[in-house]
């Protein structure tokens, strides 16, 4: 007797979408992740929905942080000598 | 686990206030950013900011590198404005689970009916990408605070998940729901601005 496999259903596009966070992170367990690149593989509009999320991850990561101002480099340095002078 | 803070660190510690100055500069506009939302003001924020640096300061011999640097002068800061928070009884409430995407873009089987509409040319022109990056700012100080707290910190300072779970004591699961409501809502931004229909 041959052992049977019982097969997953197959993931749908919307339920897709709500797995993309997961999959980038790599916590899907391993058959949905297979699951996963299976729908992948034959839905271009979820393949493209997966660019815009990573896109939309590299924008961000751009988003540069302000630089400090040369008053508030000077105010920092004040704290950093009020601390030396208070631990010696 | 490298710490990309450990030169300037150690310089710090050994007396050099270039390398405190330099370590704030890295540092200091994801704090007031983080601060802001968790109380009311840009000028609370601040004050909460300045404080952690002191604490941080004060408390640096305790510091024994068991996480990143970063991660634990976050977590001061983000337990300073928590309390100053609550104190202002500024609650940041349960946001209830909403879909990454309109339910209505879907057919009955789940299969996208209004499929995503493609932006992703506009962010390569470069015409385009002060545009694109200031809507991105917008959308991200939009979020509601427990998304935006994840979204800054995993995606625009780039902690890893564990940081940002020890950061703001959550849960794997959790910042994972948080992170993934966060950058659901930008896409959808940058889809509905900037989207070639
Ligand atoms: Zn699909």
């Amino acid at each position: 007797m041959p052992l049977r496999l019982r097969r997953q259903p197959d993931l749908v596009c919307q339920q897709i979408v709500e797995l993309v966070t997961d999959y980038l992170d790599g916590a899907l367990p391993r058959a949905d992740r297979g699951r996963f690149e299976r729908h992948l593989a034959g839905c271009p509009q979820c393949t493209a929905y997966l660019a815009q999320m990573r896109e939309t991850i590299r924008l961000t990561g751009r988003l540069r942080v302000a630089d400090l101002s040369p008053a508030m480099r000077a105010d920092f340095g004040e704290l950093y000598r009020g601390w030396r002078a208070e631990a010696t | 686990m490298t710490d990309p803070d450990a030169e300037l660190l150690s310089r710090f510690r050994a007396g050099d206030e270039q390398a405190f100055v330099e370590l704030v500069a890295r540092h200091h506009t994801t704090m007031l950013r983080l601060a802001q939302s968790f109380v009311a003001s840009r000028a609370i924020a601040e004050e909460v900011a300045q404080d952690a640096w002191l604490a941080a300061l004060r408390g640096i011999g305790g510091f024994a590198g068991r996480s990143t640097f970063r991660t634990w002068l976050f977590a001061i800061l983000a337990n300073r404005a928590r309390t100053t928070g609550m104190r202002e009884h500024r609650t940041t409430p349960l946001e209830s689970p909403e879909p990454a995407v309109d339910p209505a873009r879907f057919g009955a089987g789940g299969m996208w009916t209004s499929p995503p509409v493609d932006w992703t040319d506009a962010a390569a022109e470069r015409l385009d990408a002060q545009a694109l990056a200031t809507a991105l700012q917008s959308a991200l100080d939009g979020l509601p605070p427990r998304q935006r707290q994840v979204v800054l910190l995993r995606d625009v300072d780039g902690l890893s998940s564990e940081e940002v779970c020890e950061v703001l004591e959550l849960s794997e699961a959790n910042q994972r729901v948080l992170l993934h409501r966060g950058r659901s809502h930008l896409r959808t931004t940058l889809e509905a601005n900037f989207g070639a229909r």
